[in-house]
């Protein structure tokens, strides 16, 4: 059996990327794309602990998550439409109206 | 011994998949990768035996969520994003933070990385099958939040059509983007 703390570190790289993608890429599609690598890395950590402790609950969770992660795309795709109607861009540099 | 090899060929596709889906300069490229990440990841979910989760990654990430993004991809004329830079300079901000990161998790899992034990053996569900487990403790258990997740899917849905609709009505105003 692989050790758990093997699936801890795997969710880390992958939220770690993650992270990275979302700080520095200009398109906001990269960007949404980044955060579901970081979605698919909380439901690795749920249910690699979901295995350890022989409860299903983690695996619910999951569930849970990856409804969230469906209604976030579909509604922040839905905004990139939006916008790129709106301002002809989808890089976040020059969406700026409420910048400080 | 093979769920080691499984685990670690699963893990190094994903994580490599991964890097790709942020360094591709075509949006394309990025979703591709994006799908061999979400397989590999359901790969991992099948060596975790959670099979109804592996299931449900396939279909719902790799069948809806990507192919969504594909669809807004091909909406969006990226031929300009194409010639400019891709990264914003943000670089070092992201080195800082993905250091503290990495730094953070690290040291708790390396410390605590002997409490984390799976109990040995096979695991015995307590009904037929992974898939009538997690059913059966979604509708019993947790069935207020399976239902209040039905609402935000409604809700999902009928933002996303407010939110990509064109503008209606002789000023061209409607409720798209205003």
């Amino acid at each position: 059996m692989v050790p758990v703390h093997h699936y801890l570190l795997l969710s880390v790289a992958l939220f770690t990327i993650g992270v990275v993608g979302v700080l520095t890429r200009r398109n906001v599609l990269i960007i949404l794309m980044s955060i579901e690598l970081m979605m698919n890395a909380v439901n690795i950590n749920l249910i690699a602990f979901s295995a350890e402790w022989q409860q299903v609950n983690g695996q619910v969770f999951a569930i849970f998550v990856i409804v969230v992660a469906a209604a976030e795309a579909a509604v922040g795709l839905g905004i990139v439409i939006a916008m790129f109607a709106n301002k002809e861009t989808v890089n976040v540099n020059e969406i700026d109206l409420m910048k400080w | 011994m093979l769920e080691l090899v499984v685990f670690y060929l699963f893990a190094t596709t994903s994580v490599v998949s991964a890097i790709l889906v942020i360094t591709r300069q075509n949006a394309v490229h990025s979703a591709m990768f994006l799908a061999g990440t979400l397989l590999s990841v359901a790969g991992v979910f099948l060596s975790l035996r959670a099979e109804f989760l592996a299931g449900v990654q396939v279909i719902v990430y790799v069948g809806g969520i990507l192919v969504l993004f594909v669809f807004v991809i091909m909406l969006v004329p990226m031929d300009r994003a194409m010639f400019e830079r891709t990264y914003n300079r943000q670089g070092k901000v992201a080195l800082v933070t993905a250091a503290i990161l990495v730094i953070e998790f690290g040291y708790v899992i390396f410390n605590s990385q002997g409490s984390f034990v799976f109990p040995s053996g096979v695991i015995e569900p307590p009904v037929a099958g992974n898939s009538q487990w997690v059913g059966t403790v979604l509708y019993t258990n947790y069935l207020l939040p399976f239902e209040i997740a039905s609402i935000l899917l409604l809700v999902a849905i009928i933002g996303a059509v407010v939110l990509s609709k064109k503008p209606s009505g002789p000023e061209g105003q409607g409720a798209a983007g205003d």
